[in-house]
């Protein structure tokens, strides 16, 4: 299907074809990848703007390479050391930098709903790259690639998403993307974790991790932030570690095929086991290798670049 | 100036007139009301044919933002504001710059509202020093310098101690304390009601159970001290059961609720728009549901606007950081007609009561009553008459309304303060 969004700004937006529009564009992007000169001259003229309100190394980085390989101009603009650090708001920032005509803003920002404002502002395409705890739209699609590649298809899997569901904008666009692509999924965590109404998002709400990861195709564990045993939603690490932690004594009673996911940074010993994390069940780096195609699709049907 | 007001619909719910009755008022009093009044020579006539004439409307919960915001609205731009919405009188809260804590305050507002207001003015003083909730305002004093009630509205007063003090030292006054009830360890970060909105939108948001423990608190404190505690902006059906249970047993306790927490719910926030953030937050179709029901039985006493103006700058941010609040005085009247009598949710005597006659009662107000005597602060509606939302076109210096682009049928026709037609 022939893409007509201006923006990617949710999971939540798009129809199911839509999402497989994006991943077997990035399916397509993936042989760049593995020749020797990683270069092509899609997107060449093009500017892409790296606008990151937050810490980030894996999808700014992501999104530079992806930028890169298709020739696209990419300039890195974080908060630190910028006009945002004396007080300029994120909208005057965002108009500033849309005066010097890039084609694309990439945006990563603490607030809820800081792309969707950008994006009702500026004529440039806006890539959502994360927006407080809303969503992170590639991070989903670059799991569906992943999902779709190993096991082969994604209607009727089970997808069990552990953790910190409340605070995860990655939990909130992975719900919206599988359920569209007839995944059926089970969150689970300590109930200060599981947001209120969340099994109105369709989903079922799991407060044992036995029972969430039992029948699972996949297990998607989360990232819990140190913070949230300060803000006195967990009591400490090491209780949630050994209530919570995924480890391989665990995964003995889960399927055989079972794939590991997380969406990085590992909190080694805290939601997975060192063990867990390297087994063969794993496919953190897979996911990594598959965001870098993803964004490559991403940018190349927002950028109106032609086929590569 | 003397005026008769003819061929209207005299409504005046509380003393049980509804009917085409005249109008005549003289010095600023209501003199007189019957059928066919004869016209003396020297009286302005107005032919209030097709249109309902109603004791004046008082917002008893308006920011004036004067002394110390003057860039969000100011006296002369609010009372304006007051009377385009068909507003004859409003109470300003104390959290302007510095806080109305003091006599001094007090009287700079009066004084200012007396040269540059185009409705009455009733101050509201604080509640406690700087709205810090340490220690107690010197509320006697502005009592006498005219507040008529006292709050640390925007904030809610914790230290239940110092709170009761507060009831207990102002019983003398007659002037009630108004509560913003709202546990700020509950709220704590929060920018809208907690439930499956904010759970999609990933905005972290406050369980009703922030309001609803603060009025239990309240109410327990306002039995203790006999005090009158008035909960502002009552957005929860908790709070509104627990507020019937303690009017029942005779608790001194009545409420107010405001026209975007009758008509819209935290739906609302999904386009992500600030002008859907305020404090409280609009919360669910079931706490909606409780909230006309008890404007209907009188559980809620009074509609307030809670008129929060704000500058574009702070309403334009990512939503979480924008400024809480919205403004009301314009839309109210138009807005709370035609979603609500109209429809036939609520009928037109009902709202006109919790307008005007039970906001004068609760405060002590001048006006709220038709009755020969009072004050002539009159409020003249007209039903069939179409309207749009357009905020640029607002007397109020600030646009941040929920209600922008709504349409409608009836609203405000004519503003009279002590017999005087307002123009703006």
């Amino acid at each position: 299907m022939a893409w007509k969004r201006k923006d990617l700004l949710s999971m939540q937006d798009l129809e199911a074809a839509e999402i497989t529009d994006v991943l077997d564009t990035a399916e397509s992007m993936k042989e760049i990848a593995s020749r020797e000169i990683k270069k092509v001259p899609t997107l060449r003229g093009k500017t892409v703007v790296n606008l990151f309100y937050e810490a980030s190394t894996r999808t700014r980085t992501s999104f530079e390479i992806a930028g890169k390989w298709l020739s696209a101009d990419v300039i890195n603009f974080s908060a630190s050391g910028s006009s945002a650090e004396k007080g300029e708001s994120l909208l005057d920032t965002a108009k500033n930098i849309e005066a010097m005509r890039p084609d694309v803003v990439v945006v990563r920002h603490k607030a809820s709903g800081a792309a969707a404002l950008l994006a009702r502002h500026l004529r440039c395409a806006v890539v959502n790259a994360g927006d407080g705890a809303h969503e992170h739209p590639t991070q989903a699609l670059l799991d569906l690639l992943t999902i779709r590649e190993k096991k082969g298809h994604l209607e009727g899997l089970n997808v069990a998403i552990v953790g910190d569901v409340t605070h995860s904008r990655v939990a909130r666009s992975n719900i919206y993307g599988m359920r569209k692509m007839g995944i059926t999924v089970t969150v689970a965590g300590p109930p200060t974790l599981i947001p209120a109404a969340c099994q109105e998002l369709g989903v079922k709400v799991s407060h044992r991790l036995e029972e969430a990861i039992a029948h699972a195709d996949v297990i998607m564990m989360l990232r819990l932030q140190h913070e949230r045993m300060l803000s006195g939603f967990i009591p400490s690490i090491r209780e949630y570690s050994r209530v919570w932690g995924l480890t391989l004594a665990r995964l003995e009673h889960c399927r055989p095929d079972v794939l590991i996911m997380h969406p990085g940074p590992v909190n080694r010993g805290v939601e997975l086991s060192p063990e867990v994390a390297d087994s063969r069940y794993s496919v953190i780096l897979d996911q990594v290798t598959n965001g870098v195609a993803i964004r490559m699709g991403v940018l190349f049907l927002l950028a109106g670049g032609k086929a590569a | 100036m003397n005026l008769l007001i003819r061929n209207g619909r005299l409504l005046d719910p509380a003393a049980g007139v509804d009917g085409m009755l005249d109008l005549m008022i003289a010095e600023g009093r209501i003199a007189r009301t019957g059928q066919r009044l004869e016209a003396p020579a020297d009286i302005r006539v107005v032919d209030a044919t097709g249109k309902v004439v109603c004791s004046g409307f008082i917002d008893i919960h308006t920011h004036l933002r004067e002394p110390g915001h003057e860039y969000k609205e100011t006296i002369a731009s609010g009372t304006r504001a007051a009377a385009a919405g068909g507003f004859t009188a409003v109470c300003c809260m104390a959290n302007t710059f510095p806080v109305n804590d003091n006599r001094a305050v007090t009287d700079y507002i009066l004084a200012r509202a007396r040269v540059e207001g185009v409705v009455r003015v009733h101050p509201i003083g604080a509640v406690t020093r700087n709205l810090e909730g340490t220690q107690l305002a010197e509320l006697a004093e502005q009592a006498e310098a005219g507040c008529v009630a006292f709050s640390d509205d925007g904030r809610c007063v914790t230290n239940a101690e110092l709170y009761r003090r507060a009831m207990e030292y102002t019983l003398p006054f007659g002037t009630p304390i108004i509560s913003h009830a709202e546990d700020p360890d509950l709220s704590h970060g929060a920018a809208m009601n907690e439930g499956i909105v904010s759970t999609e939108l990933g905005i972290h948001g406050q369980p009703a159970a922030a309001e609803d423990v603060m009025v239990a608190r309240d109410i327990v404190l306002a039995e203790l001290t006999q005090a009158h505690v008035h909960i502002a902006h009552v957005s929860t059906a908790g709070a509104v059961r627990m507020i019937r249970e303690a009017k029942a047993r005779g608790i001194r306790v009545t409420a107010e609720v405001t026209p975007h927490h009758l008509l819209l719910t935290d739906e609302a926030v999904r386009g992500w728009d600030p002008n859907t953030k305020m404090a409280p937050p609009l919360r669910g179709k079931r706490d909606v549901e409780a909230l006309l029901e008890a404007l209907a039985d009188g559980t809620i006493d009074c509609i307030a606007t809670d008129h929060a103006p704000h500058a574009l700058s702070e309403k334009e941010d990512e939503f979480a950081e924008a400024a809480n609040g919205v403004v009301g005085l314009e839309t109210a009247v138009s807005v709370l007609l035609d979603r609500l009598v109209r429809p036939g949710i609520i009928d037109l005597g009902t709202l006109v009561a919790r307008l005007s006659s039970a906001p004068a009662r609760l405060l002590n107000l001048p006006g709220g009553s038709l009755a020969p005597g009072a004050v002539a602060d009159v409020t003249i509606l007209d039903l069939g008459q179409p309207w749009t939302v357009d905020p640029a076109r607002f007397r109020s210096r600030a646009r941040n309304t929920p209600f922008a682009a709504w349409a409608g049928i009836g609203g405000p026709w004519m503003t009279i303060v002590g017999g005087v037609p307002i123009t703006v």
